[in-house]
């Protein structure tokens, strides 16, 4: 960290600069930069172990980066600024700065421990301080939106992959982020219930201005619904481009043999 | 040698004295070792390796050591340093202790066995530290180990003997006293090893109630 990084600023939601993340010896991230701007959606596509959902949950706060400055919405968010210095972030900084983030996993990671409508009012009441009351009617209006008006007094367990996915998805957006991250959120799902959960994400993605990163391997929902669709390979973005371009003029060759090697799979 | 089962009989009411003894001990101890156990298990996982260290030799050095050697230790140490107890509470502290140690294991498989995701989901929802582990890790943790926390109740009854040691005297210490009265020791041991028995199958029979009531997240 020698030369003086980029002052916060607020055009951008999410900002990486010179981000560089290490497993022992194996370089995932490499000096990566790249921003996102306010309301865009934006999907990370590229070869497994590429790197893609480490960034994730970097901005998730899940992991902590090795090197470089993430800001989200112009804050830094595992550094704050003491005496003129960035220093890493104490725990009271990253619970101020998760507010504005959330996050849908892979695995959904519902609660099995709490009935549907718990899990979504659950943080509510726990982290942001609503009532009971308040975060119960903010939860029907999210199951409802997501369909699932009927499984309120289920269990996770007793739901199908597809509805525990769209309740992870209520139960994130219940905490009004301003960023949502969506790490490949169909790939444990059955084929027939990956469709339910796309068109929710696309509900939300045209009716709401948040922020969305979205890890996928869905090229058809990452070509309808992304603004702006970056190829990640070895640690960088070789390239970056509107979906209507990167999909059908690619212009670097490993995203051509990527594509190809990808759609010849879905076929 | 002759077995007089009238004698098994007449040695009935020292035994149930003997039993409530048995009894005190091990409630008394069950929850000492229920409690201090988590607290165990927490300060072992502190990221503060000055509270993690010591925590853990500390639990390895009991786990490590006879129960008898710790109830002689605390029975003579516990006055020299001012603590004055009576036997009953000095034993059934050091049985809570010593099986502190291995409850602190079983709630760290317990814990060990929540998935990582479920620490992830509540980052990810901002719950803080004390939330995380009250509302979505030890509700799951702890019905996985109810079965195993039940098998310690029982085996903790059956140490109550060794209690006798610091003068506690339970079923085991009211048959030799009838034996040394009578110079029959058969007939009251036999009795003191049947209610024992009796005991711990009841014991084992409810643990395995609470087991099917508790012991798994209800899905």
């Amino acid at each position: 960290m020698s030369e003086p990084y980029s002052s916060p600023s607020s055009d951008v939601m999410i900002q990486f600069d010179r981000v560089v993340k290490k497993f022992g010896d194996h370089v995932v991230l490499r000096e990566l930069d790249f921003s996102v701007k306010p309301g865009e959606f934006v999907t990370l596509i590229g070869p497994s172990g590429s790197g893609k959902t480490t960034i994730l949950r970097l901005l998730m706060t899940l992991e902590t980066a090795d090197d470089g400055t993430i800001q989200v919405g112009g804050e830094y968010l595992s550094h704050m600024e003491r005496g003129g210095k960035l220093v890493p972030a104490d725990e009271r900084h990253l619970r101020n700065q998760r507010k504005r983030i959330g996050m849908v996993f892979q695995q959904f990671n519902l609660f099995p421990n709490m009935k549907v409508l718990q899990n979504v009012t659950e943080a509510p009441v726990r982290a942001l301080g609503l009532s009971k009351a308040e975060a119960e009617q903010r939860a029907r209006e999210l199951l409802e939106m997501v369909g699932l008006s009927d499984k309120i007094d289920a269990h996770p367990m007793q739901l199908s992959g597809g509805q525990q996915q769209r309740v992870a998805i209520a139960r994130a957006l219940a905490m009004r982020p301003q960023v949502l991250l969506l790490d490949e959120v169909t790939s444990a799902l059955d084929p027939e219930l990956v469709a339910g959960v796309l068109a929710v994400l696309k509900e939300i993605a045209r009716t709401t201005d948040i922020t969305f990163l979205c890890v996928t391997h869905e090229m058809q929902f990452a070509q309808d619904v992304s603004d702006r669709v970056m190829m990640f390979d070895q640690g960088q973005v070789i390239e970056d481009a509107p979906p209507e371009q990167l999909f059908t003029q690619p212009a670097h060759e490993r995203t051509r043999s990527f594509l190809h090697a990808v759609i010849d799979r879905a076929v | 040698m002759n077995f007089e089962w009238s004698g098994v009989w007449d040695a009935m009411p020292t035994m149930l004295d003997g039993l409530l003894v048995a009894l005190a001990a091990t409630g008394i101890g069950y929850v000492i070792a229920l409690v201090l156990g988590l607290v165990f298990a927490f300060l072992r996982r502190s990221d503060n390796r000055w509270v993690s260290m010591p925590v853990g030799f500390l639990v390895e050095f009991i786990r490590s050591t006879p129960l008898l050697v710790q109830l002689f230790f605390f029975f003579y140490v516990l006055p020299l340093i001012g603590i004055s107890a009576s036997p009953l509470a000095t034993g059934a502290f050091a049985l809570g202790l010593h099986y502190a140690t291995y409850t602190s294991e079983v709630y760290r498989s317990g814990i060990d066995g929540v998935p990582p995701g479920q620490w992830e989901a509540a980052t990810a929802l901002n719950l803080s530290t004390r939330r995380t582990w009250t509302n979505v890790i030890l509700p799951q943790a702890i019905p996985r180990v109810v079965p195993a926390l039940g098998n310690y109740v029982i085996a903790m009854f059956k140490d109550t003997p060794q209690l006798l040691a610091i003068t506690v005297v339970e079923m085991l210490g009211g048959a030799i006293a009838i034996g040394s009265e009578t110079f029959r020791y058969s007939e009251p041991i036999a009795a003191a090893g049947l209610v024992y028995l009796v005991v711990a199958l009841l014991m084992a029979w409810v643990a395995r109630v609470v087991e099917r009531r508790y012991g798994q997240v209800r899905v």
